[in-house]
């Protein structure tokens, strides 16, 4: 007779596998993905930014030349296109803001409307002070 | 007008077949039916063999989750009525090993709750003697009790993309009973329960899909107790950074 303990015995269980492309059946799923890709633009950004700011170490000559090498309608429309994916991202991340921080102000809760909004009113001041210097500057 | 409707049951009998298969059942549609009174009905007067998980038939016990057409729910407060024509699919809740037809094998879950120490810890010197109180005010209770209201249904686990792909993950309800408990001014295990969930398998994984909270049938929102964590872990990573000497507590 075999001797098998009371777990060996228990019949086999089913584990559903997982396809690659879980994703693609419920929108909330792809929406979520596509926030995951916008940060592939932003790293782009960021290295193409970083490197538009050594050139400006570099001298005056550094720096004219990777403006002119900015115009270029491949990166022109790179940016274009980076520009709404990053109002994507920076918008769903401020709406998911409400649900990451709660603040308290003595025994009340600040409602998350307020908290988001707060949010998107330091965007607007940043965005603001940075368009000023850029356009004060030339 | 439509008398009855068709329920497509996952069918998984390990001693019969390797791979599940779908029967279709035909059930009244009754305007006062949840899926589970379907799935009762089916039980008693068509087939039997049918196997699944269910207690109270309110909302509390948290045992009937399935997948409902690929939403986890909980199957006693699904009305047949919303999903008609049909045919209404019916599946054990994702991301579990199923043990037979619509019943999971819930065990990995019930270890990880365990391991978030849900209960109150009490520094060994400030333990009180078992007759005192610990006092809490409305508003101390209010910070916490959201998070108190989990009744275990796990249906954010088959919600959470991130616990199918990488099952070690601690998962939305563990952390967010971890969080009720952080959150609780009688408890200071605060400490303790950042060292389990700051590792590799605990909030940091979480890439904030949030269907656990869309799917959470008691309002916990555990992708924002998640997301509170992440803020607390990065201050107290902060704070140990430009604070070499004051440890924040």
């Amino acid at each position: 007779m075999e001797n098998l303990t009371i777990k060996e015995k228990r019949p086999k269980k089913y584990i559903r596998p997982m396809p690659i492309f879980w994703w693609v059946h419920r929108w909330v799923h792809i929406k979520f993905i596509a926030r995951e890709l916008t940060s592939v633009f932003v790293a782009a950004y960021a290295v193409i930014f970083l490197l538009y700011v050594r050139s400006i170490g570099r001298g005056p000559d550094a720096f004219a030349d990777f403006s002119e090498r900015l115009r270029v309608p491949a990166l022109i429309v790179f940016h274009a296109v980076a520009l709404l994916v990053l109002l994507f991202h920076s918008i769903t991340w401020f709406n998911l803001a409400p649900q990451a921080m709660v603040i308290k102000i003595g025994d009340r809760k600040v409602p998350g409307v307020v908290i988001a909004l707060l949010n998107y009113a330091g965007w607007v001041v940043i965005s603001a002070v940075l368009a000023w210097i850029m356009l004060h500057k030339q | 007008m439509q008398t009855h409707i068709s329920l497509d049951v996952f069918r998984y009998r390990p001693e019969q077949e390797s791979e599940p298969v779908f029967q279709r059942y035909e059930v009244p549609l009754r305007k006062d039916w949840v899926i589970l009174d379907a799935l009762n009905y089916i039980k008693d007067q068509v087939d039997g063999t049918l196997s699944f998980r269910w207690s109270c038939r309110m909302g509390v016990c948290g045992s009937c989750g399935m997948m409902v057409n690929g939403t986890p729910v909980l199957t006693c407060a699904s009305f047949l009525e919303k999903f008609a024509p049909g045919p209404i699919r019916v599946e054990p809740l994702e991301n579990f090993p199923v043990v037979r037809d619509l019943v999971i094998e819930m065990s990995d879950f019930m270890d990880k709750l365990k391991k978030v120490k849900p209960w109150i810890i009490r520094r060994e010197e400030e333990e009180k003697s078992p007759a005192t109180e610990y006092l809490q005010t409305p508003s101390q209770l209010a910070d916490y009790k959201q998070y108190s209201m989990c009744i275990n249904c796990m249906l954010c686990y088959a919600a959470c993309p991130v616990y199918g792909l990488e099952p070690g993950f601690t998962g939305p309800a563990a952390i967010a009973l971890a969080q009720r408990y952080n959150l609780d001014n009688r408890d200071q295990g605060q400490q303790e329960r950042m060292e389990l969930l700051s590792a590799d398998d605990g909030i940091w994984q979480c890439t904030f899909v949030g269907e656990c909270s869309a799917v959470c049938p008691k309002g916990v929102d555990p992708a924002g107790a998640i997301q509170r964590y992440k803020v607390g872990g990065a201050g107290d990573w902060w704070k140990s950074v430009l604070l070499p000497f004051g440890k924040g507590s």
